[in-house]
């Protein structure tokens, strides 16, 4: 019984030096409001911190908000360090300036769901409930 | 028969000023009169902070630009100088806003990606090299490392002869709203306040033509904001830099117009001029009343105003071409001083080459083919514009007491009041515009069937190659200079740190003597400490 009342929890974290935080904490929230528990870390978030408080934390979804265009060497970095914590299993999100050439290799990293710049917030929320069955 | 208007919803502008079909002197005394108007370049400055404004000064152009390397850049500004710009503001990467050197591992991936990468004062030197500093005025877009970039500037002046005291230019120092929206931030808020503090101090004294800070209610605004809000957490940010000051001994004559401002122009056309108008006369009013100002410079408001990234959209992007020119109108009729367009492309990009033109063609059109120069605040006078100023006076006000009533905004800032107020009105206006109660043209209305898939977001090319040249010359910088000399010169930050000594004439000779942006910035952590964001919403 308590295994399907359980609620979602995500944790959204921006990695690297971009300081545009108000689509992370737009998300933030969006899910709550869809009655999910989230986790906001702020800004400049080591990818090793990330994957730690994803282990501790125990969250079904990590969602990730980069718009400097440096997503693809912090998730090459995220990945790792999911992996080192043997939590490369969670939903892992990311959204921002992310252009569509660099999609497929988010994906090959582990990326489920991309969502640029313009994306709507109710697109997200939907997307972690069919990925996520509580 | 029925009359049709009075069945149509209320007009209600984002600040929540409710507007009537039509304005005649009896709302315009009701809502406090004609009175505070005043001529222009006169007390309050209703109409405009010069007597001939346009006529005599017409607007400065400056577009927001700096990718790469400090070669890459210093290209850029010679394209946009020969293009007719008469001014140049400065974009710097994410480690130099951050106090980093391009070294640090933090830097990995992001050198020179959203602006030019800075680490010594040869990068500095090497982007300005033969542009006449006297002839076009550089605006430094930094805030957390400002300390360490003006000084790198202010040397790179007096090396080529400039002289300091007639030197004129700003940086944007501005770091309260930094930990609002933005997020370049690196000391604690106490700390931060004070090195602002710093800068204003040295540039009253050895500076005095340069403007130290320019407060950014811009930023805020983009952050969700209201504009009525956006003006007055701007206002209180300058107060709170102003109280700063003072309390050193300083006269708030001598160093209050030294602080300019940058404001945001997207939105509605009339809440945007009511803002500027109200701004200016409570800026003013501010000053003479609160501070005992007497001398007109430091009443006056002078600012940039622009942008209008928040107005822009992916969808359809060319008409951000469109929404950018009405911006740029918003801006002239509100009496700007320095006028900065967001480009049509901005919402998915680095500005190309093209669309930066366009932009300033824009303000050119403006300037040379409509008119707007011809004479001083043309919409002074009408019912409609002088009773919207008076209330949205009256309605910045009331943010400021909220404000007041909340501590302050340097405790509600420290304490994350107003971070978690402009973010949920985002989330807000995000939620009207997704169900079509706020209009966005190709966003939620006139969205075409079929239309083509939206512009794909594009980057400068990241060049593994330049980051590696970056660090590499940087290398070398720290090779062939005097390291006892920098260490000296660091030694005298720190202790002027812990002192509480201004640290801005150690810094300036840290900087002649090649210290990077690390280094300085390293030294005001160890001192300082780093920033702790607090997490509400």
């Amino acid at each position: 019984m308590a295994e399907t009342t359980r609620k979602i929890r995500v944790l959204i974290a921006k990695p690297g030096l971009d300081g545009h935080d108000v689509g992370a904490k737009i998300l933030c929230r969006a899910l709550m409001d869809a009655g999910m528990e989230v986790i906001y870390g702020g800004l400049r978030q080591a990818p090793a911190a990330i994957a730690r408080t994803a282990r501790d934390e125990a969250v079904d979804v990590l969602g990730l908000s980069i718009l400097s265009g440096a997503h693809l060497p912090l998730c090459r970095k995220v990945a790792a360090e999911l992996a080192a914590v043997g939590r490369a299993d969670l939903v892992w999100l990311v959204g921002g300036n992310i252009p569509r050439r660099d999609h497929a290799a988010l994906r090959e990293l582990g990326v489920k769901g991309i969502f640029p710049t313009g994306s709507a917030f109710d697109e997200v929320v939907a997307f972690i409930r069919a990925e996520v069955r509580p | 028969m029925s009359d049709k208007r009075s069945e149509e919803s209320p007009v209600v502008w984002e600040s929540g000023l409710e507007i009537t079909p039509v304005y005649g002197p009896e709302e315009l005394e009701h809502s406090g009169g004609s009175g505070r108007i005043g001529r222009p370049g006169e007390y309050p400055f209703t109409r405009g902070i010069h007597p001939l404004m346009y006529r005599q000064r017409p607007w400065t152009m400056r577009q927001y630009s700096g990718f790469g390397t400090a070669a890459e850049t210093h290209g850029r500004f010679l394209y946009l100088i020969a293009n007719g710009q008469t001014g140049l503001n400065v974009a710097f990467d994410l480690p130099t806003q951050c106090g980093l050197d391009s070294d640090d591992p933090m830097a990995e991936g992001e050198i020179g990606r959203v602006g030019m990468a800075v680490d010594t004062l040869a990068d500095i030197e090497e982007a300005f090299a033969d542009i006449d500093l006297n002839k076009i005025t550089v605006s430094l877009t930094i805030n957390g490392s400002a300390a360490a970039i003006m000084a790198m500037y202010f040397a790179m002046a007096r090396k080529r002869g400039f002289d300091l005291a007639t030197l004129r230019g700003t940086a944007q120092n501005d770091i309260l709203k930094e930990f609002v929206g933005r997020g370049t931030w690196i000391f604690p808020v106490e700390p931060s306040i004070r090195l602002v503090g710093d800068t204003i101090e040295f540039c009253a004294q050895r500076v005095p033509k340069y403007s130290p800070v320019s407060v950014c209610g811009y930023h805020i605004r983009e952050s969700g904001a209201d504009p009525a809000q956006e003006m007055a957490y701007g206002l209180a940010i300058a107060c709170a830099y102003i109280d700063h000051v003072r309390a050193r001994g300083l006269s708030v004559d001598s160093f209050a117009g030294g602080l300019s401002f940058n404001f945001d122009i997207h939105g509605n056309l009339w809440e945007q001029v009511a803002k500027f108008r109200a701004g200016r006369r409570l800026w003013a009013t501010l000053l003479r009343e609160r501070y005992g100002a007497t001398n007109p410079n430091a009443m006056r408001l002078r600012m940039i105003a622009g942008g209008g990234g928040g107005g822009l959209t992916i969808q359809q992007p060319e008409n951000n071409i469109v929404r950018g020119a009405y911006y740029a109108l918003a801006s002239a009729l509100s009496g700007t001083q320095t006028m900065a367009l967001c480009s049509f492309d901005e919402a998915y990009t680095i500005p190309s080459e093209r669309a930066a033109r366009l932009s300033l063609r824009t303000m050119q059109i403006l300037m040379h083919e409509i008119g707007l120069t011809d004479t001083v605040d043309p919409l002074a006078g009408s019912y409609f514009v002088e009773t919207t100023t008076n209330r949205m006076e009256q309605k910045i006000r009331e943010h400021l007491e909220r404000l007041e009533a909340q501590g302050g905004v340097v405790k509600a800032v420290a304490e994350g009041w107003v971070q978690a107020e402009v973010n949920r009105q985002a989330y807000e206006q995000e939620k009207r515009v997704r169900s079509g109660q706020a209009k966005k043209v190709g966003v939620n209305l006139f969205v075409e069937e079929g239309e083509a898939e939206q512009p794909d977001v594009e980057f400068h090319p990241y060049r593994e190659d330049e980051a590696r040249a970056q660090i590499a010359r940087l290398a070398k910088i720290r090779a062939g200079r005097d390291g006892a000399k920098v260490r000296a010169a660091l030694a005298a930050l720190r202790s002027a740190a812990k002192d509480g000594t201004n640290v801005m004439p150690a810094t300036l000779d840290a900087a002649e003597a090649y210290a990077s942006v690390g280094e300085i910035c390293g030294v005001l952590r160890e001192v300082f400490g780093t920033y702790r964001e607090p997490i509400r919403f």
